[in-house]
């Protein structure tokens, strides 16, 4: 069937913030979907809250509009833009539940707005856990044993059907929240109560447990004609019991026999049908028993998934683009594959090499968990090779989690091995390696574990062949051998007791060198011209000759965590675009299977390779570039700048020496008083002696972190000479570079984030983002807004200029990140990164400006001068709007963390709120991010002492807004005293009710309570958590709380509008998206 | 290491690898196959018969040998190619290694090769001939006996895979209403396609690939299902006339792969050899009539050219990788063929309702007759 002529505008619906379980995935698949609508001559509308994504990018969809996803900005959207269609399949479980709601709620029928990509009824059947039973069971698709409870009684009597372990689900939640596993019945009890607190419709399902049984996916896609196609199946090592986002997970199956798997394959199909996912991708999930076969449907999305995009990275079929094509009317066999282009979408891929999916954890922010079905880990690394074992060492040092390879866990004596190798938690893969290097058999180790002996003897054959590395002699033939089991230089070199660079230096010598092999979708069978590659050993590669122009490698950023996200992944993509524009050709490196800069579509060559120097090395060798550039996949790259310049390739942009002088605080501070910039006082420590030393002399509170790390790594403000020294002995063991910084803690100060690009002559301020937290908060984690809401003229100026002298003393070519502390007028500088920042995005979008793009041509030779018109590069231009960023924390997936934020970062994402002024943009912000101000109700108040004055006048705008008080004794006595009439209320432990009771009764709407600097924090913690787990809002800084009180009387005026992008921007005194 | 094994073609190519079924020498054509799954049914599959066979999927083995997934009573293969072969299998149904299972049979096996490069080179020369060795790693000999070679083209294959003597086949026997009689020639056929037969209840006789038309019709039977087979389809002469005078008879015919082949040429149409075949479980075929894609399984060297055949003859399939035809049907006479393999066995389950077809053809013989 040709496209629908009858559709001309669909609204797309992103999936807004990056938090666990929802990551650039649909970043990824929301490009794809939107390209290809436009490509077919739609125009399309988008609705997304979080501006650090490409497909926010105010180019790629004809209105854009960076607002919060709830149904009332939903329906605003429609009522400003009419289309005809909604598309919600490619935004994840948020576009999927955002659209359902506005659904129920008749905005969709109001409007006259079809739902396209999936029917309503299928979205239901898929997600609403009784609905979907009782399809599966009409077409005798067999499913765990399972009841829905909608309350908490009863649950004796359910358990003793089920019999323990019982799975606990929350239906449409994303990312399993609100699941687990209960393994008696008081777990039980407390699992389900939670799984209420978490599900939307307040519904849970409890399931017969299929722990230990292996774990299946297949990605398929059917249109309208029936046509139905697996693009992937998939295979997880951790058996089930463990989320698939925590799993390592490998494409294709592998320990399925012909017959085993096309009999899912059939029961897929009819699921799909008996579902009715007509126009679109869905991802199926099976469990099989492994002694039996039995095979049961575990669950369904009919959307695309984090899967899909790792399914269309392992095999280059590109399951969104093809579905945002379904869903306007075309059929499977209508569209070409893109990979080949001379064959037809409709077709399975075949893959002629094997894709090992890696999860990231976040363990260095939140510890070690047990791993159960909600998932945890922040990110991905995805590998290919030739084998199980290479993709495997491949992806693992890809993680960049400090492993080179399949490494073991530290010793400990064999009792608690075994235990380590039973339980699921991130590093149970590298303890199962170091039993094996132990003699534990692969029986024994099944047994405990269930992990498929298949997997564990590959693992063995990884460990036994490491058992020879180290009198492995040096020959060709050796070399080989282990090379083609995916061991790294580095692994190699350990196991020898040399440095990396003698077993390269070896390894070229005996021309033992990688050879690039195509994803071609068909293995071979088809000639393929997209040049997507992945190294292997193998006697000859697959070369694809380059095109015309000058080739430039662009580094990524690898898996995605904590600190370095999606961001620098926008910047890299971003680069690509600029480089692409000028007749440069664009090679990028990243193994990332989540990104849009993993789309073969977003650079000119792409080589899905880890980001080790090892890999980097080869892929350079290969390409022969004019240049790498580092500076915009975050640390990563920047980490390879030394060590790649040292092995003579050239570095595009600012040098290394120079990041060098940045990171390096005796070369900086120099320069500093040299420029006469204002720093805060402070020192470099290499022994908890030395930093005492410093502490006394600047005085405490102090602010200490390690050199060299991203995201405010082990940053800590330190009260006392005890914690520091406690923070010293954990901080050296942990730092690669042995060194401190022990700063001056400016307290209340105001923190500041500035984003510039210099050209070696000119700088470009791009923007001045004003933090909402006081100094201390790490900036990843802060609210910011741009322009400034409270900054004086002089301290813009001073700022400016400071960032003009440092970046021309610094020589920084491309971009340069500062952030300064603003405290009684004066400016402190922070730090300095002469590299792409977290905020670029941001800036990017709150100004119209290609900022990342700017750079790139900076870097490449363009001056400023000729790229920017004057007013832009030198003025001072603010837009005539405020655009405020709020950070998006992941607390609510680790059970016993508190939620407080502190000097290191915590947060997985971001959103914006874009409006007229400061309180109006600050509240769409806080209602983007989840954080539902009340526009009545009770406050509870509880604040440090130093806190107390500065809270008077809040608390009186709140009682003036209509706000009764609450608080406990001194915080109460405090307002009381002040005029303002107040309810007392115990603390935990004081009496009942408490607070936490208040909480749980839902009389509080708001919570504000900042957390005591180094005295007990119990009482606060447990307001914190219960908060965050009951979704009342909780503010645990003052000036956060000024900006709420703020935003609460705005939400009490007027109702808030909806602006899209392009219409802001032709409010700028200057024209946006120059092409330059 | 001292297993090592060798591979030469006739183009001059040679391939070091190791060892990984029997010790010896054997040679024959080599194809590509791209499916992931099912190598114990392509080792199995007597089409292969005088084939060697590269996998471009690079771990086999993973799920050893299985007691019910035969195509036939051995391996068929002269030689198997791959990239590594799996010594621990893991699958609750496996009984043995697929190394230990080729020692068994005697069947020469190589590993450790770049099977990528080998499938690259075959898709770009077309099918060459050559030899796998685990005794001579001389490669100017290897080169050379590989040249020596038979072409598959004019060879009667068929006739060395058939069946001796006639049999009855109820494995996978499922009852249906009305009971229908299935003569299979024999040209090398799977087991998938008895079982699917059985399945709709029919009572399969499996006759020699040379039984003349008469001892068939001898039988009663309510169709003939001609199978699938090895090689050249133009040397199965006796073959070719007794499905001429079936064809006179109005017998339900129903021909698979070289049996569609043979119907082709009983209906006075010609074949030819493709450059490097089809051999793989993700061809997508389109069903003219419902318009409907399937993904269907493959593995043919040769091809009926439609263009050659009288105007009654319909296709009713096209691959749509490469346009080619994969199924006709006679607009006057019940006969009908698919260049594919609606068994499946390795592949999808997506072209099963072409038994259904065959049985709604035998059904309306049936009544026909009756009448």
């Amino acid at each position: 069937m040709p496209k629908r002529s009858d559709l001309k505008k669909i609204l797309v619906v992103g999936s807004g913030s990056i938090v666990i379980g929802q990551g650039c995935e649909f970043d990824y698949s929301g490009t794809q979907g939107i390209k290809a609508l436009r490509e077919e001559g739609y125009e399309v509308c988008l609705i997304n809250s979080n501006p650090a994504t490409i497909m926010t990018d105010p180019e790629l969809a004809d209105r854009t509009y960076i607002e919060p996803l709830t149904p009332e900005y939903l329906e605003k959207v429609i009522a400003a833009e009419r289309p005809q269609a909604i598309l919600p399949t490619l935004g994840g479980q948020t576009a999927l539940n955002l659209t359902v709601s506005a659904a129920e709620k008749g905005i969709l029928k109001k409007y006259g707005v079809e739902v396209i990509g999936a029917r309503l009824e299928t979205i239901r059947k898929a997600e609403d856990r009784q609905l979907f039973k009782q399809a599966m069971q009409k077409i005798g698709i067999d499913l765990p044993r399972s009841v829905v409870v909608t309350d908490e009684s009863d649950l004796k009597s359910v358990s003793r059907d089920l019999g323990f372990p019982i799975i606990v689900r929350a239906s449409f939640t994303l990312g399993g929240t609100g699941g687990g596993i209960a393994y008696h019945y008081d777990e039980l009890r407390t699992r389900v109560h939670a799984a209420f607190e978490m599900s939307p419709v307040k519904k849970v399902l409890l399931e017969e447990s299929v722990l230990g049984w292996k774990e299946y996916e297949l990605e398929v896609m059917r249109d309208c004609k029936d046509n139905f196609v697996v693009v992937c199946t998939i295979e997880n090592l951790d058996p089930m019991g463990v989320h698939t986002g925590d799993s390592i997970t490998v494409a294709p199956a592998q320990t399925l026999s012909d017959r085993q798997y096309q009999e899912m394959r059939e029961d897929a199909k009819r699921i799909i049908s008996e579902v009715g996912v007509e126009t679109g991708g869905c991802n199926i999930q099976f469990a099989v028993h492994p002694q039996t076969g039995r095979r049961i449907c575990v669950e369904i999305n009919p959307r695309v998934s984090r899967s899909s995009a790792l399914a269309s990275k392992a095999t280059g079929f590109p399951i969104a683009k093809l579905a945002a094509k379904l869903a306007v009317g075309y059929s499977l066999d209508e569209l070409t594959n893109d990979i080949t282009k001379a064959t037809l979408a409709c077709f399975e891929p075949s893959i002629d090499y094997v894709v090992v999916k890696a999860p990231r954890f976040a363990t260095e922010k939140f510890g070690e968990f047990t791993l159960d079905t909600a998932m945890k880990s922040v990110g991905e690394a995805m590998a290919i090779g030739r084998t199980f074992k290479e993709a495997l060492q491949k992806s693992l040092r890809g993680l960049e989690s400090g492993k080179k390879g399949l490494s073991g866990a530290e010793p400990m004596d064999p009792e608690t091995r075994l235990q380590r190798v039973a339980t699921p938690t991130s590093s149970r893969l590298y303890h199962v390696k170091s039993a094996l290097d132990e003699g534990l058999s692969v029986e024994r180790i099944h047994e405990v574990s269930k992990i498929d002996p298949w997997f564990l003897n590959q693992l063995k054959d990884i460990s036994d062949c490491e058992r020879t590395l180290p009198t492995m002699p040096l020959d060709a033939e050796h070399l080989l051998a282990a090379k083609r089991m995916g061991f790294s230089d580095a692994q190699i070199a350990s196991a020898k007791g040399v440095k990396e660079d003698k077993i390269r230096a070896r390894r070229w010598a005996l021309k033992v060198r990688p050879s690039y092999k195509l994803v071609d979708t068909c293995a071979g069978e088809f000639p393929s011209t997209t040049p997507y590659f992945y190294s292997t050993y193998e006697a000859t590669g697959d070369l694809i000759p380059s095109k015309s122009g000058k080739k430039v490698v662009i580094l990524g950023s690898g898996p995605n965590r904590i600190g370095q996200g999606i961001e620098f992944d926008y910047c890299c993509v971003q680069a690509s675009k600029a480089l692409r524009a000028h007749g440069w050709q664009s090679v990028m490196v990243n193994c990332n299977p989540e990104t849009v800069s993993t789309d073969y579509d977003s650079s000119d060559r792409l080589y899905f390779e880890p980001l080790t120097l090892e890999d980097t090395l080869e892929i350079i060798a290969v390409e022969k570039p004019v240049g790498v550039i580092v500076q915009f996949g975050g640390q990563t790259p920047l980490n390879l700048a030394v060590q790649l310049e040292k092995a003579g390739v050239p570095i595009l942009g600012t040098l290394p020496a120079a990041i060098d002088m940045a990171e390096d605080r005796r070369l900086f501070g120099a320069a500093l008083k040299k420029l006469k910039i204002l720093s805060p006082e402070s020192g470099i420590a290499g022994s908890a002696d030395q930093a005492l030393k410093i502490a006394r002399r600047i005085g405490y509170p102090v602010m200490v972190r390690p050199s060299y790390v991203l995201g405010g790594r082990m940053m800590e403000v330190v009260y006392d000479d005890a914690s520091l020294v406690d923070y010293v002995g954990r901080a050296l063991k942990a730092a690669t570079h042995p060194s401190l910084l022990v700063d001056r803690f400016l307290a209340d100060a105001t923190e500041v984030d500035v984003d510039a690009v210099c050209d070696g002559k000119d700088v470009w301020v791009s923007g001045i983002m004003e933090h909402i937290e006081e100094a201390g908060i790490h900036s990843g984690d802060s609210a910011c807004t741009l322009p400034p809401h409270s900054l004086s003229p002089a301290v813009l100026k001073t700022i400016r200029e400071n960032t003009r002298k440092l970046a021309l003393h610094l020589k920084v070519r491309g971009l340069m990140n500062v952030q300064y502390a603003v405290k009684d007028g004066a400016v402190y500088i922070l730090e300095a990164n002469p590299r792409a920042s977290r905020t670029v995005p941001f800036v990017s979008k709150a100004t119209g400006l290609p900022v990342a793009r700017i750079a790139t041509w900076v870097m490449m030779g363009k001056p400023l001068k000729k790229l920017l018109p004057a007013g832009v590069l030198y003025g001072e231009f603010e837009p005539p709007y405020t655009a405020t960023k709020e950070a998006v924390m992941p607390f609510i997936k680790f059970p016993g963390v508190d939620p407080k934020l502190g000097p290191e970062m915590k947060s997985t994402g971001e959103v914006m709120g874009l409006d007229s002024d400061f309180p109006r943009s600050f509240a769409k912000s806080q209602e983007a991010a989840g954080m539902l101000l009340p526009t009545s109700g009770s406050v509870f108040v509880s604040v440090r002492d130093e806190d107390k004055p500065q809270i008077v006048p809040m608390a009186r705008s709140l009682r003036q807004l209509g706000f009764t008080l609450v608080a406990t004794r001194s915080t109460a006595d405090f307002l009381t005293r002040h005029g303002l009439e107040t309810t007392r209320v115990a603390k935990v432990g004081e009496g009942k009710p408490d607070v936490v009771d208040l909480m749980r009764q839902r009389t509080l709407s708001l919570v504000i309570n900042t957390p005591s600097g180094k005295r007990s924090r119990a009482d606060g913690y447990a307001i914190r958590r219960t908060a965050l787990e009951l979704n009342i809002p909780c503010i645990t800084n003052l000036h956060s709380a000024g900006a709420a009180v703020h935003a609460i009387a705005v939400l009490q005026g007027a109702s808030m509008g909806v602006k899209s992008l392009q219409a802001h921007y032709e409010t700028l005194p200057y024209k946006v998206g120059l092409k330059a | 290491m001292n297993d090592k094994a060798w591979l030469a073609l006739e183009d001059g190519t040679i391939f070091t690898g190791r060892a990984c079924g029997a010790a010896g020498e054997a040679g024959g054509e080599f194809v590509f196959n791209t499916a992931m799954t099912g190598y114990q049914e392509i080792l199995t599959d007597a089409s292969y018969t005088g084939q060697c066979v590269v996998m471009t999927y690079p771990l086999i083995g993973n799920y050893g040998i299985t007691a019910a997934d035969n195509e036939s009573s051995r391996p068929r293969l002269s030689g198997f190619v791959v990239r590594e072969m799996c010594k621990t299998p893991s699958n609750h149904e496996s009984v043995e290694s697929v190394g230990a299972y080729l020692k068994k049979h005697g069947i020469v096996g190589i590993e450790e090769v770049d099977t990528r490069a080998l499938t690259l080179l075959l898709r770009k020369k077309g099918a060459l001939r050559g030899i796998i060795s685990t005794l001579d790693g001389d490669k100017k000999r290897l080169i050379a006996k590989a040249k020596a070679l038979p072409s598959m083209a004019g060879q009667n294959l068929a006739k060395a895979v058939t069946c001796e003597k006639p049999y009855s086949w109820d494995e996978g026997f499922i009852k249906a209403d009305r009971q229908l009689h299935v003569i299979v020639m024999d040209f090398g056929v799977k087991y998938g396609i008895l079982r699917c037969l059985a399945a709709m209840g029919c009572k399969v006789t499996v006759v020699p690939a040379s039984t003349p038309a008469d001892q068939i019709l001898a039988l009663r039977p309510d169709g003939v299902l001609l199978s699938n087979g090895p090689g050249d389809p133009e040397p199965v002469t006796d073959a070719i006339e007794a499905i001429k005078q079936l064809l006179t008879e109005r017998t339900p015919l129903f021909g698979i792969c070289l049996g569609h082949q043979l119907l082709g040429l009983a209906l006075g149409g010609k074949t030819y050899k493709l450059k490097f075949g089809h051999h793989g479980s993700n061809h997508p075929v389109k069903d003219l009539e419902t318009g409907k894609i399937e993904i269907t399984s493959q593995n043919h060297g040769f091809c009926v050219d439609l263009k050659t055949l009288p105007s009654s003859v319909k296709t009713t399939h096209v691959n749509l990788n490469d346009g080619t035809s994969e199924g006709m049907a006679h607009a006057e006479l019940p006969a009908f063929s698919v260049q594919y393999h609606p068994e499946a066995s390795a592949g999808p389950h997506d072209s099963r309702y072409l038994f259904e077809r065959f049985r709604s053809l035998m059904l309306t013989g049936q009544e026909a007759r009756s009448r």
